[in-house]
């Protein structure tokens, strides 16, 4: 079954590596990338069990956190332009506020 | 043709039931490895430089895997925190100061790098044909002293990882001096660059006020 499972997440992520290469536009290789990285999330998981350790599912947690902070800081690249602007327009924003 | 390659061990899996773990493992890193590759070529032939720093990413998410699969696990903990988090973010910021786009490069000028490449891989492939196999209990590096720290650690440390015990405890000192070492560089790193900047927002709004 988790032979199944892992054969299915690799046909998922041959598609997403698909769509980031060929993908025309920016957010579809954003979307891509980050669905890739839950994809290997989801791969590590599973070759825990098929290698039988579990204990790698530690290490399949990390890579979840990493994946979401990384997709942040790539849109917020985007949405700036760069990432040490965004510092100061969250600052602006915060003043807005006060 | 790589995707036909790789198809063919996952057949090879589903006829031969009598260790169904392992060639199942051997196939998802015949998988990892062929989508390895079709991301370098890729990465080379694109010239969108966004579109390259996304394929770095999951570059960088495929190559840890593997280094799961070969049981490396500290060695993709670190592949996944450098290179498919900060060093994204790291060329992300570097293409901000460039240019968006690569500019294609004469085709006389690519032979000498092709070269010294093929030359190089060749050399490194050389190289590995002395090395012994993955997971040899006669290599050297699971001879001398890796015996001493797998058969000592459960009395000596009582730590279930042997890796955390080695890097932790039997070479604490050296440990201690890496941590100091990367700690002075990232302390002079900020003392250089002014630690102002940590807060630039601030500054920033001061000078526009």
């Amino acid at each position: 079954m988790f032979t199944a499972a892992a054969a299915a997440i690799i046909v998922a992520m041959i598609i997403m590596l698909f769509r980031a290469i060929a993908g025309p536009t920016v957010y579809d290789r954003v979307l891509s990338v980050n669905s890739f990285g839950t994809k290997t999330v989801l791969l590590l998981a599973v070759l825990g069990f098929l290698m039988g350790r579990p204990a790698f599912l530690d290490i399949a947690l990390l890579y979840a956190l990493i994946n979401f902070i990384a997709t942040i800081a790539i849109l917020k690249f985007f949405r700036y332009g760069r990432l040490s602007a965004s510092m100061a327009d969250m600052d602006l924003i915060r003043g807005d506020r006060r | 043709m790589l995707l036909a390659e790789a198809v063919a061990p996952a057949s090879e899996l589903l006829a031969e039931s009598e260790f169904p773990g392992l060639s199942a493992a051997f196939a998802v890193e015949i998988f990892i490895l062929a989508m390895l590759a079709a991301t370098a070529f890729a990465m080379i032939r694109m010239r969108q430089l966004f579109g390259v720093a996304m394929l770095s990413g999951i570059y960088s998410l495929l190559s840890a895997a593997f280094f799961v699969a070969l049981d490396a696990v500290d060695v993709a903990f670190t592949e996944a925190a450098v290179g498919a988090g900060v060093s994204t973010v790291l060329v992300l910021s570097g293409i901000a100061l460039t240019a968006k786009r690569e500019l294609p490069v004469d085709r006389e000028r690519t032979f000498l790098p092709l070269a010294i490449v093929l030359v190089v891989g060749a050399a490194l492939v050389y190289a590995t044909i002395d090395m012994p196999a993955f997971g040899d209990p006669n290599a050297p590096a699971n001879v001398y002293v890796g015996a001493q720290y797998i058969e000592r650690t459960p009395e000596d440390i009582e730590v279930p990882n042997i890796v955390t015990a080695v890097l932790a405890s039997y070479r604490g000192f050296d440990t201690l001096g890496e941590t100091v070492v990367v700690f002075t560089a990232g302390l002079a790193c900020l003392l250089l660059l002014g630690a102002g900047s940590i807060r630039g927002g601030g500054r920033h709004d001061d000078e526009e006020h």
